[in-house]
């Protein structure tokens, strides 16, 4: 591949904020200042495998597939509708979808707060058809209902775009060939779209796995994900090896599931965003 | 014919936000004929044909099928299948899987399909393909795939949209030959589009010239050129020799007393043709290079070329060329086998 001048700007962007922290990570996370100065060790790293944080990282995973999972049963009709011949000339429906997502991330979650408190709307409205005193706030069900509510639209548009680009005339086969919408569906759009789906199960589940935020705020303070916990290291306990092994772990964690994902994927043709 | 047109479309209007794709079209399709769409780009060609195969509804009018009103009958359930222009092949199914979906569809056992297959390879030339993915195949040989993945299901008609289009002239041609025996072979109604007046004349039994989203003139290939309704249509067909001639074989027709080698086939032994060659496609030679040999009768300068009239063989054969000979010099003409184009002979009644 060829170097051009104006490719420079970028691979200096990639060095400062790439490079240099994720070997920063590396060092940290296989490090320790011993009195013989800094020397290598797997401390860090073993110190995870203690049940406390081990049930925290399932927990994170259980929690992110579960998110992945409801984003795509959700999100899959959803492309499909806004791909659809009715609404494709049609952009107010998708641009519906996206003006959420132009909003602060930290608002929209206070909202749901809001939503889900003690005797806030969602929880009258439930009172009003007689399920009272339901806990709403500070459970699983509410950070999954957070995580979806924020990642869906990572799920729908890469879908979504990959329909849209789908030549109509293969579809216009099948049906000539005698196959009804569910067939054409099942043979024809599903696979094709598998490229888009698995972009959007990977932009999905990694911002889910390693979310704090949301399980702060919609899970409560006693809730703790592996986000959490690698917020805590760095910015409560203090201790940077710690958290950046645990960073590191949650890392290979991902590039395994995108490398299970990506071998799933070539045996289709490839188009992911990776 | 007092025989039941297997499509017949009455009083079929289409409007696109505006344009008038079609306007009052009225159209009989008989059985087993091979019907060509001829006329310039956006006449409405594709919009007929996607109005036969269900993908479009026509604003007013009817589409029959068999006697049947089908105007409402979704695609699946319509007994017609497409060859699609750009092929429209599945890219995740290999050949064989991309043939075998119509019969997948009708749950059809495993072995039988495998064999029917087998058989559509034959019918396209293309044995050994089974297991080669479509984007790894050559354009000829992905519009073959098209035409068998349609054939498989034993369509009642075929439709197919410029199926040649993008193939370089060679291919095109041997494809209209390979297509042509398809059609003779199964005996089904072939509804073909194209917008090329040659490849219309050697290959239909009726052709239907449009334009602007109306039927010009329909007619054999024959009634169409020799007595063209209008101006459109005796323009847009252009000017020709036409003699009558005898196939021998493949690639070999006798016409004006002797053979010829051709590129055309798919007829008959010795059937009885009519041979088709352009004014500028012959070439004036001496004497005794000449294929045939001739007295120019007249001359006549068309501002690019000269328009000569020889006698030779009994016909009168009309030359354009950029070249003069004088009125009276004895010639000689030459016509090579690209430029000799094979008509069916329309059934003398
Ligand atoms: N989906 C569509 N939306 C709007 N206008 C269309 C659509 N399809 C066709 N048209 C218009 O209808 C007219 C007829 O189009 P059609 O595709 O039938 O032409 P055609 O004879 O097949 O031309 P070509 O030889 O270029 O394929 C054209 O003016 C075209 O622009
Ligand atoms: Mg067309």
């Amino acid at each position: 591949m060829k170097k051009t001048w104006y490719s420079y700007p970028y691979l200096v962007w990639m060095a400062i904020f790439i490079v240099v922290p994720f070997l920063l990570l590396l060092f940290y996370s296989f490090t320790a200042s011993t009195d013989q100065g800094i020397v290598f060790t797997l401390d860090h790293v073993k110190r995870l495998w203690d049940p406390i944080y081990l049930m925290v990282l399932l927990r994170s995973i259980n929690l992110a597939l579960i998110c992945t999972i409801i984003c795509l049963i959700v999100g899959y009709p959803v492309s499909l509708i806004l791909a659809s011949k009715e609404y494709s000339s049609n952009k107010v429906l998708a641009l519906l979808f996206v003006i959420p997502m132009w909003i602060n991330f930290l608002l929209r979650t206070y909202a749901w707060m809001t939503l889900l408190e003690k005797d806030g709307l969602v929880y009258t409205i439930l009172e009003f058809l007689h399920i009272p005193n339901t806990q709403l706030l500070y459970t699983d069900q509410a950070v999954v209902l957070g995580m979806v509510y924020n990642f869906l639209p990572f799920m729908v548009l890469p879908i979504y775009s990959v329909l849209t680009k789908m030549d109509k005339h293969i579809i216009e086969a099948a049906e000539d060939l005698g196959a009804n919408y569910i067939t054409v569906l099942r043979r024809i759009i599903i696979p094709l779209s598998l490229p888009g789906v698995i972009s959007g199960i990977t932009m999905v589940f990694m911002p889910a796995v390693t979310t704090f935020i949301i399980s702060r705020l919609l899970g409560g303070g006693h809730y703790i994900l592996v986000g959490n916990l690698i917020e805590q290291q760095f910015m409560v306990v203090g201790d940077w090896n710690f958290g950046s092994a645990i960073s590191f772990v949650l890392m290979v964690v991902i590039l395994i599931s995108m490398g299970i994902m990506r071998k799933y994927d070539k045996e289709y043709e490839g188009g992911a965003i990776w | 014919m007092s025989e039941e047109p297997i499509i017949r479309l009455v009083n079929v209007s289409k409007d696109y936000d505006g344009t008038e794709a079609l306007k009052n079209i009225n159209l009989y399709i008989r059985k087993n004929e091979f019907l060509t769409l001829l006329g310039p780009s956006g006449c409405g060609k594709t919009t007929t044909l996607r109005i036969i195969a269900g993908f479009e509804q026509p604003d007013t009018g009817e589409v029959f099928f068999e006697g049947k009103n089908i105007t409402n009958i979704p695609p699946y359930k319509r007994k017609v299948n497409t060859v699609f222009q750009r092929y429209a092949l599945f890219p995740h199914m290999n050949v064989a899987e991309n043939i075998a979906f119509g019969l997948t569809i009708k749950k059809m056992d495993k072995k039988t399909i495998d064999k029917k297959v087998a058989e559509m390879l034959e019918l396209v030339n293309l044995k050994g393909f089974e297991k080669r993915y479509v984007d790894s195949l050559s354009g000829g040989q992905q519009q073959r795939v098209a035409i068998a993945r349609a054939l498989i299901n034993e369509p009642e008609v075929l439709l197919l949209d410029e199926p040649l289009g993008a193939l370089d002239l060679k291919l095109r041609k041997g494809m209209q030959i390979e297509l042509k025996k398809i059609h003779k072979y199964l005996g089904i109604t072939f509804v073909y589009v194209t917008h090329d007046q040659e490849e219309a004349l050697t290959m239909s039994d009726t052709i239907v010239v449009m334009k602007d989203g109306t039927i010009q003139q329909i007619g054999t290939p024959e009634m169409i050129y020799n007595e063209p309704k209008n101006a459109f249509v005796a323009d847009f067909i252009g000017e020709s020799n036409i003699v009558p001639g005898r196939m021998i074989k493949d690639n070999l027709v006798y016409f004006a007393g002797r053979e010829f080698k051709c590129v055309d086939g798919g007829f008959g032994d010795n059937e009885e043709v009519d041979v088709v060659v352009r004014p500028e496609d012959i070439k004036l030679v001496s004497e005794e290079q000449g294929m045939l040999q001739g007295k120019v009768e007249s001359v006549t300068f068309k501002g690019v070329h000269y328009e000569m009239m020889v006698r030779s063989a009994g016909y009168e054969w009309m030359i354009h060329s950029t070249l003069m000979e004088p009125v009276g010099t004895r010639i000689g003409i030459s016509i090579l086998p690209n430029d000799i184009h094979i008509m069916k002979k329309v059934s003398t009644k």
